[in-house]
């Protein structure tokens, strides 16, 4: 029995969430008492490659080095996995849109489930996973012969790295499919944190009323050195872009501290932050839902409190 | 060309999700339901390339039971042509839910399908992408911008690092968010009229597939809940707090 593990990354840097994913692959192996490969696939990938080697833990890293592999098109990436699998108990890739593009096409190529961003490991055939917007969370008993699973990221802690030296092996990578091309990317450049990783989270919802306001969250942001993030509401209305979107359907976050200004607490946007340490709310409403999961509430006006609190942070 | 578009029957997305007290499964007795929302903006999408003379017939398809039929006739109010209901009692997983659409797909021959990105209750996001590769069709997930010609459509796909554009070859899946469009009320006229459309109603057992299910659920639990901290009173002592007490900043 080895575990695979599908590396996220942009052919230059590994994304953090391959990290998270590593470490539920840690938690597997000592239940099942097995080895671990990375795949890397993509193009020219040399320091993704020695990041992967480093990893504590990782016996092989798989180079699979195409142009078919550049963009991580769904198709072939699919294809690249199933060439693998029938070597692997497991397979696992985050459950970032990296790897849910890939990994149901790559299950039902191999006729066998996806068992969706699962939030624990139970033993080598038993998970935990959460379903109803995080309302409640099933205990499921896999029977495939390969286990093809996401990894929801703030479940899990980093993986160490710096101890590990696995051997990078050139494998054969897959053939272009043809059936999908890669246009383009837009990705919304930042000098804040990366919102799934950050350490403190500030979110702005309706309440901020348009794009502009945003600048008031920022300066509190950035006296904290935290990332931004925003409701549904408040993307839907353009004032920010998409990957700010925290929720069921956007980017689950759990901070050590999630402050959430001029944001309701509905049920879809709470299951993308209540795992958070500690939750600040700022609403006027003091009847807001959002009040009911914070560790401390301020029932006031946002465009008082963000200039007080950002003068407040010195 | 015909699209054909998957359409489940969830809890209402307003409504707050209970666990059995004996741990077995969901609480939906005498629960409000509703047509997942992802597959709101399914139907939408297919009006909306109808209206563009990009499409002419729109099939709305739903895997579950009698009461699903309710969701069909919702997107036949909105404007779907037919629907087809294929009866089951039981909870699929999603690659039973794919098998089962590709028999109609390949039934039906649409150049085009539409699934929702994920479904509300099982939060799964991966019926799309397995029917695609059961059929071997391209695919575009979480799109959220949709540009179709005979032979490709251009998407733009919401990623975690900001958007994608991709060109896909036709015939393809195409899974949407909800940023794709807004999706149009039933007018009490459409509703009227959706109880005359046709409605073809299939066994899950004439299909004659294996949809065993691979994973077997254990228990089913409510997940821990918070409790509501403290009223802070003004700025000063937030700090104060987040400072000594939660020690975060
Ligand atoms: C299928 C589905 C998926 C969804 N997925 C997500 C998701 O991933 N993420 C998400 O966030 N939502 C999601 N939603 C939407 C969700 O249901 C809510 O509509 C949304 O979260 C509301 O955003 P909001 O809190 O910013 O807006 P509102 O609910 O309008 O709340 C605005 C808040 O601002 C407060 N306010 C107004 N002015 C001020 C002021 N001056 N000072 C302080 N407070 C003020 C108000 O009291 C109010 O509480 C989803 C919905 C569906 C149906
Ligand atoms: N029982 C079903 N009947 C018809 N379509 C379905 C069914 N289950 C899932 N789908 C489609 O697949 C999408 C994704 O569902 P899921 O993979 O379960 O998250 C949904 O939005 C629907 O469009």
């Amino acid at each position: 029995m080895t575990i695979l593990v599908i590396a996220e990354h942009n052919n230059n840097t590994l994304a953090p969430a391959s990290l998270n994913c590593m470490s539920a692959a840690l938690q597997l192996a000592q239940q099942a008492d097995c080895a671990i490969d990375i795949l890397v696939a993509g193009n020219d990938c040399d320091e993704v490659l020695q990041s992967c080697s480093k990893i504590n833990g990782v016996s092989r890293v798989l180079s699979a080095n195409s142009d078919s592999l550049k963009h991580h098109l769904a198709e072939n990436m699919a294809d690249q996995v199933v060439t693998l699998a029938s070597g692997y108990s497991h397979v696992l890739a985050p459950a970032t849109t990296f790897g849910k593009n890939f990994m149901p096409r790559a299950a039902a190529l191999l006729d066998v489930a996806q068992i969706s961003e699962i939030s624990a490991v139970v033993s080598s055939d038993t998970f935990i996973r959460p379903i109803y917007a995080g309302n409640a969370l099933v205990k499921l008993q896999s029977s495939d012969s390969v286990k093809m699973i996401t990894v929801r990221t703030t479940a899990f802690e980093s993986a160490e790295t710096g101890q590990g030296s696995a051997t990078i092996e050139e494998i054969e990578a897959v053939a272009d499919c043809g059936l999908s091309e890669f246009v383009q990317q837009l990705i919304s450049e930042s000098e804040r944190p990366e919102l799934t990783s950050a350490k403190i989270i500030i979110s702005g919802g309706r309440g901020l009323k348009n794009g502009q306001n945003f600048d008031l969250l920022y300066a509190v942001a950035d006296k904290l050195s935290a990332a931004v993030g925003a409701s549904r509401a408040a993307v839907d209305a353009g004032y920010v872009p998409n990957d700010y979107q925290v929720g069921q359907t956007g980017k689950v976050v759990a901070p050590d501290l999630y402050i959430a200004v001029g944001i309701s607490g509905a049920i879809q946007h709470l299951a993308g932050m209540k795992d958070s340490k500690v939750i600040v709310a700022i609403n006027t409403d003091s009847e807001a839902p959002i009040f009911q999961v914070a560790d401390y509430g301020l029932v006031a006006d946002l465009f008082d409190i963000l200039p007080e609190l950002s003068e407040a942070l010195g | 060309m015909k699209v054909l578009v998957g359409v489940k029957r969830v809890l209402d997305p307003q409504v707050k999700a209970r666990v059995k007290a004996d741990g077995s499964g969901m609480d939906l007795t005498n629960a409000k339901m509703s047509m997942n929302p992802f597959d709101e903006n399914a139907v939408e999408e297919a009006l909306r390339l109808k209206e563009a003379g990009v499409v002419d017939e729109i099939v709305t398809v739903s895997v579950g039971p009698v009461k699903a039929q309710d969701s069909l006739r919702q997107s036949l109010a909105m404007g779907a042509d037919r629907s087809i209901h294929i009866l089951t009692e039981n909870e699929l997983e999603p690659l039973a839910i794919a098998k089962i659409l590709k028999t109609q797909v390949e039934k039906e021959a649409p150049g085009l399908v539409l699934v929702g990105k994920q479904a509300i209750d099982d939060d799964s996001n991966q019926t799309g992408q397995m029917l695609s590769a059961l059929l071997d069709w391209s695919q575009s997930t979480f799109t959220s911008k949709l540009e179709l010609t005979k032979e490709s459509a251009t998407t733009t796909r919401e990623i975690d690092g900001g958007l994608e554009t991709i060109t896909i070859k036709m015939p393809a899946v195409i899974t949407v968010d909800l940023r794709l469009n807004e999706p149009r009320y039933a007018t009490l006229p459409n509703v009227m009229k959706a109880r005359q459309k046709p409605m073809e109603k299939i066994k899950l057992e004439d299909l004659s597939l294996d949809v065993s299910a691979r994973l077997t659920i254990l228990e089913t639990r409510e997940s821990e809940t918070r409790s509501a901290g403290v009223i802070v009173n003004n700025v000063a002592e937030l700090v104060d707090k987040l400072k000594n007490e939660a020690g975060v900043i």
